[in-house]
């Protein structure tokens, strides 16, 4: 006899084991699934309900996906050999039931039992995303759901470049960026999505570009249109977060409008020479729900009180430290961890080396966002800004 | 009366000659913007309208609360106290 079946008849007298059926029946009175397959062997398929912990991870992972050791495991592998070894691992380890699954997910699988195709990733992907599998938060789940995301960038400037390179680096899956304007020498000094030998080109055609370069398998759709009243929704339509890196009040009125209207995050930045500040508008929040940029300021300043990014200047770097805040709170949003920058705004000051937090309250009456308002409709924002105040 | 730090944002700072925080005494918001106005001609008009309100386009926090939420310019101001007035800035520097 081969010390191997030695072995697993010694574990067959301490372990016990059941049937697929009978494992299945357990697990539906709230028995632990485990299956301690290869990943490349549970693309094939896995038991429902099954949670997935390669063996070489199991005494590390276990205690967060079972906390409790009193809840009994039902350990399933390929054919009900490794799942044996893997039991009495988990039993030393403090479980106190532990049983193995008869014939592992073959037999599961030959008696009809009830199986899912998982969403895993590939190696490809496990390579590039592994600094993000080895965080619990994120994980492969949270992974997945970032490659499912579409995220809408209104700006490839000097926000919208950190935060969509990090995007495009932590696989968002889908990157959509809107700008009408072409590369200027004097973008470069921020926008560090564009190169000099790209002066004069689309910025969309420009970031597309650098995104895809650092990371191929993401897709980019460009929009080379100035947002308006007309094509805001069409181009809106379809997206999970929207980042606000405008560079002036009528599109900031249109994004927020349009972002209330269709109950998109909106991930807002601002940046002023050594300044800068952040937050998320998110008046459709299912719970806890935060203010809209009306809330906080109805109409815009008066053009003679606002200059413009280009007259004040700004920090070259201050806008990489400002979109990189968008973009960590657009990661928040779309894994569904931490505490996202709703009702609040972070103020930096760089000078000063400083943040402070404000605390951002939605206004009931605000006719936008308002308690049972009724979406006014867009109105002509050059106006507006024109006039305002 | 308490002593009171009003924070200047960057695009009001050409009044105060550059100073990010300027010292005043006052008992309550209103009275802290006016020794600010006093100190620094025409700087109130960027922050308050003609009727003596809180323009719509700038909030006045105390601390991180909105002053709307509170008292308005009425809200009560204690010894060291800190006011934050809070533009409305579109730059995304593109
Ligand atoms: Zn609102």
């Amino acid at each position: 006899m081969s010390v191997k079946k030695r072995r697993l008849e010694e574990l067959r007298r301490t372990i016990e084991e059941v049937t697929p059926e009978d494992a299945w029946g357990l697990h539906k009175q709230g028995a632990a699934l485990i299956d301690v397959r290869e990943p490349d062997e549970v693309a094939g398929g896995i038991a429902v309900g099954a949670r997935h912990i390669v063996r070489g991870f199991l005494e590390l992972k276990i205690e967060d996906a079972v906390p409790d050791t009193g809840t009994p495991l039902l350990i399933m592998c390929a054919s009900g050999a490794r799942s044996l070894f893997a039991a009495e691992d988990l039993r030393n380890l403090g479980y106190d039931d532990v049983k193995s699954i008869v014939g592992g997910f073959g037999r599961w699988k030959d008696d009809g039992l009830p199986v899912e195709v998982p969403r895993v990733l590939n190696a490809e992907q496990r390579e590039r995303y592994g600094r993000h599998l080895s965080i619990p938060e994120i994980g492969e789940e949270g992974q997945i759901k970032l490659l499912d995301a579409r995220v809408l960038l209104v700006g490839a400037g000097g926000l919208g470049s950190p935060s969509a390179y990090y995007l495009a680096a932590a696989g968002v899956g889908t990157l959509g960026i809107v700008d009408d304007d072409v590369v200027d020498r004097s973008n470069l000094q921020r926008q560090i999505l564009h190169t000099d030998d790209r002066v004069g080109i689309s910025k969309v055609a420009s970031a597309r570009q650098t995104l895809q370069a650092l990371n191929p398998t993401i897709e980019v759709v460009g929009y080379e249109d100035r947002l308006d009243s007309k094509n805001v929704e069409r181009i809106f339509e379809g997206w999970d977060v929207v980042v606000d890196g405008a560079d002036n009040f009528p599109t900031r009125y249109l994004v927020n409008d349009a972002s209330v209207k269709l109950g998109l995050p909106n991930v807002h930045g601002s940046v002023y020479r050594f300044e800068g500040q952040v937050t998320v508008f998110w008046p459709g929040r299912a719970d806890h729900p935060g203010p809209c940029y009306r809330c906080l300021y109805p109409a815009p300043p008066p053009p003679e009180l606002a200059p413009s990014c280009a007259e004040a200047g700004v920090l070259g770097v201050l806008p990489g430290v400002v979109g990189l805040l968008q973009a960590v709170e657009v990661v928040k949003l779309l894994v569904g961890i931490g505490d996202p920058l709703v009702g609040r705004l972070l103020q930096y000051d760089a000078l000063r080396a400083r943040f402070i937090e404000l605390r951002l309250e939605r206004d009931p009456t605000c006719e936008y966002c308002g308690d049972g308002a009724v979406f006014p409709g867009y109105i002509d924002y050059e106006q507006f800004c024109r006039v305002a105040a | 009366m308490a002593n009171v730090t009003i924070r200047i944002p960057t695009p009001l700072r050409s009044f105060t000659g550059g100073a990010d925080e300027i010292e005043v005494r006052g008992s309550t918001v209103e009275q802290a913007l006016t020794a600010l106005g006093e100190q620094h001609a025409g700087i109130l008009d960027y922050v308050l309208d003609e009727a003596g309100g809180v323009r719509r386009f700038v909030n006045v926090y105390l601390g991180d609360r909105n002053i709307a939420t509170l008292d308005g310019l009425g809200t009560s101001v204690e010894d060291s106290a800190v006011l934050s007035i809070v533009p409305a800035v579109a730059g995304g520097a593109e």
